[in-house]
């Protein structure tokens, strides 16, 4: 079974259960980077089963899929369970809204968002780009502290962070919202929604932090859909973290003014950016964003010492030129050093990009290889489980380091930092 | 639903039949008649108020009545709403509660037109009253009401949104549910108003009203999202009229309540084509704004050119050219 395959299952599952992410009865590990297979859709398409009459090949795709969740979460611990208010009806609305930490205002009860470059201009009662913000009466406000629509323990590794903790969990959770509008977003229907249009579980910054210690988890991933928009719950969580020993680190598309960014890598541990293309006509036509000030925020981040890593979607046609493989390479290895990993993933079909095919791997292999030959010592491919561009080489001896089968980690030879072998100081955050 | 030009089925009934004639006649514009203009109705009242401030409901439904009879070329008001309505569907309102009391769709208007649906033959039951969210409305001045038996007035809060994308151009959102399982037909009953992002705001953005990320789609002043909405198959099947509350409009600050920008215009706009209706209170708002000695949207960057695209070969709306829309004032 491939992992397009999987990838499909999940999708067909999620429908069947609608948008609810949380499992009310504990998170579940994620079979694949882009698509969250929480464990209530399981359960949902199992109960299908029994209800609804289907053909072999619909019943096979179905069952197999809590079969493989089931490997897959013996692979990364015994299966979690905990206790979360998944009743939004007992949830009141007003414990998620906290006045925003970054805006202006403005006359006639209008305010400017200074959170991310966009700086919407609001209007009472209006909300931002995001929609999770809104203005109450010239004040503005976050709608979405603590109110999680995604919750799961992940390895660490699909994020991916291969140079952070290798083969570590991650408490991984998210709100509704994003303030870009990819248009291959796998993840449209919590990203693309505003927080009263998903289901959501109350889950405090300290409840947050308590549970990932109590499931071993050694970090808290903000994920799934733009932690950006949920800054002030990011900060107050990864603070909460902290206190327990917990590391924090986030998963972004890096489109986010300069102070917030500031302060917020004051209190996380490592940072995922999704340099989306190299071209600002791209971030104009797919992303509805921009590519200079993530390329100013990954600048800052690097100069900062927060670890960072990158991943470039290779979607076909759209942002799989040579020339921009090359200006990538030669931009991150000039900026942030030939130490920073890059990983090229591959594009599955998905939201409003159904029309063009996954990635082919011969367009990964050459993205690899120019990065490759512009001298940066961590390029990975991912999303192509199997692939050896998934395991780290040192960059000295080029001897296999860490090895790894999609996110597992089957082998690890980097002793305080070095390579095993010869020594070689191997960059990242290793405990 | 207004089309610039003939579709396919339209367009070989023409040829047949301008190939019938062909021996009477070499002229190509004979195998093609004129189109038919879009008729913009702008009722006013001066009346409207009485001596007060508040809208005199018997005045609102005799200058709805006009409108009608006007805009559907009918004797009686009764005939004109058959034409726009028949017994057995549920008629939606779509209304626009975002401003509050002060600048959203009149509650008056809204019984009005409710008034004049049941003597059309809609039953009470089958007559709902929606928008955005159930706190808009309220805040309104209009009673949530879920009851089957009665007139429901609901936000797309209480139905929620279909989980399947309807897509059309640059936009992908899932559209609410009251539209695409409860109505049958649409009346869609905006309000006359400036907007900061999109220059005004009148028939064609209040379907923002009517998906779950609208969010989205201000950027660039609105273009080409706000077309692009109007394409989804769930609003541009299901809507048969657009009455524009023009009871008091605001020329500026919108689309927030603004009372020092915002004047008594007592009337209302009513047309088919929600591209010409676009465009003629576009024009009313920006002769607004010169009297009272103010820069025009395009001085200010926010000229609303989603009209245009809206009228464009690729969308096919309506129309925006003011030789094509014919302008009666009743």
């Amino acid at each position: 079974m491939n992992l397009l395959e999987i990838r499909g299952m999940s999708k067909e599952l999620n429908t069947l259960k609608g948008k609810a992410r949380v499992s009310p009865e504990g998170p579940v590990c994620k079979p694949e980077a882009a698509d969250a297979l929480p464990r209530d859709s399981v359960l949902s398409a199992l109960t299908s089963l029994t209800a609804t009459e289907h053909d072999r090949r619909t019943f096979l795709k179905l069952a197999s899929v809590p079969c493989l969740g089931a490997c897959l979460a013996r692979c990364v611990g015994s299966w979690p369970r905990f206790a979360m208010n998944a009743d939004p009806e007992s949830v009141d609305d007003s414990q998620f809204i906290v006045e925003a930490q970054f805006y202006e205002k403005l006359p006639y009860k209008k305010i400017r968002c200074k959170l991310c470059p966009r700086e919407c201009v609001i209007d009472d009662r209006e909300r931002g780009y995001c929609g999770v913000r809104e203005n109450h009466g010239g004040s503005y406000y976050t709608l979405v502290h603590s109110r999680v629509c995604a919750a799961h323990i992940d390895p660490v590794e699909k994020k991916p962070f291969f140079h952070f903790c290798p083969g570590s969990l991650a408490f991984s959770v998210a709100t509704a919202g994003c303030n870009v509008n990819c248009k291959f977003c796998q993840n449209w229907d919590i990203s693309q929604a505003r927080p009263e249009q998903v289901r959501n579980t109350y889950l405090p910054a300290k409840e947050l932090a308590r549970l990932a210690q109590q499931y071993r988890c050694p970090a808290i991933a903000y994920t799934y859909s733009e932690p950006v928009i949920f800054y002030e719950y990011m900060r107050d969580a990864a603070d909460a973290g902290h206190d327990l020993g917990i590391k924090s680190v986030v998963v972004t598309g890096g489109y986010i003014q300069q102070e917030p960014l500031k302060k917020l890598c004051q209190g996380v541990d490592a940072i995922k950016v999704d340099l989306k293309s190299f071209s600002e006509k791209y971030y104009k036509e797919v992303v509805n964003g921009e590519l200079k000030p993530v390329l100013d925020a990954l600048v800052t981040m690097r100069k900062l010492g927060m670890w960072t890593e990158i991943v470039y979607l290779v979607v076909p046609t759209l942002n799989d030129s040579d020339a921009e493989f090359r200006a990538l390479a030669q931009w991150v290895k000039s900026n942030m050093g030939v130490d920073v990993p890059v990983h090229f993933s591959r594009f599955h079909p998905e939201y409003l990009l159904k029309n063009l095919p996954p990635t082919p791997l011969e367009t990964l292999e050459r993205a690899k290889a120019i990065a490759d030959s512009e001298g940066l010592h961590y390029v990975y491919l991912g999303n192509i489980p199997g692939h050896p561009a998934e395991n780290t080489y040192c960059p000295r001896c080029r001897r296999t380091v860490i090895g790894r089968i999609g996110f597992t980690v089957q082998e690890m030879h980097v002793r305080k930092g070095k390579c095993e072998y010869c020594q070689q100081p191997i960059a990242g955050v290793w405990q | 639903m207004y089309r610039l030009e003939p579709n396919r089925r339209e367009f070989l009934k023409t040829c047949a039949a301008g190939a019938m004639f062909a021996g009477a006649t070499h002229k190509l514009a004979d195998f093609f008649p004129p189109r038919e203009k879009s008729k913009v109705v702008i009722a006013r009242d001066p009346q409207l108020r009485g001596s007060g401030t508040s809208l005199d409901s018997g005045q609102l439904l005799k200058m709805l009545d006009r409108a009608m009879q006007a805009l559907y070329a009918s004797d009686t008001p009764l005939e004109a709403w058959k034409k726009v309505v028949r017994p057995g569907e549920v008629i939606g309102l779509k209304v626009n509660g975002l401003a509050g009391r002060g600048n959203s769709t009149n509650v008056l208007l809204v019984d009005v037109i409710c008034e004049r649906l049941r003597e059309a033959g809609i039953p009470q039951k089958d007559i709902v009253v929606w928008d955005r969210l159930n706190g808009d409305l309220e805040s309104a001045g209009f009673r949530i009401a879920t009851r089957q038996d009665r007139i429901r007035c609901i936000g797309n809060d209480t139905l929620g949104y279909e989980e399947e994308l309807s897509t059309y151009g640059s936009v992908g959102s899932c559209v609410a549910k009251t539209l695409t399982r409860v109505c049958d037909a649409v009346i869609n009953v905006p309000v006359l108003k400036d907007h900061g992002i999109a220059g005004v705001t009148v028939a064609l953005k209040n379907w923002f009203g009517a998906i779950h990320n609208p969010n989205k789609y201000h950027l660039n002043v609105g273009d080409p999202y706000i077309a692009d909405v109007n394409m989804l198959p769930p609003i541009r099947q299901k809507v048969r009229l657009h009455i524009c509350d023009a009871t008091t409009a605001q020329y500026e600050g919108g689309p927030s309540y603004m009372p020092q920008w915002c004047w008594p215009f007592n009337g209302m706009l009513l047309s088919r084509d929600p591209v010409a209706l676009d465009y003629t209170g576009w024009q009313i708002l920006e002769q607004k704004r010169a009297e009272k000695g103010m820069k025009s949207l395009k001085e200010l960057g926010r000229v609303p050119t989603y009209i245009a695209t809206a009228a464009d070969r690729q969308h096919q709306l309506g129309t925006n050219d003011p030789k094509q829309i014919e302008r009666v004032e009743v």
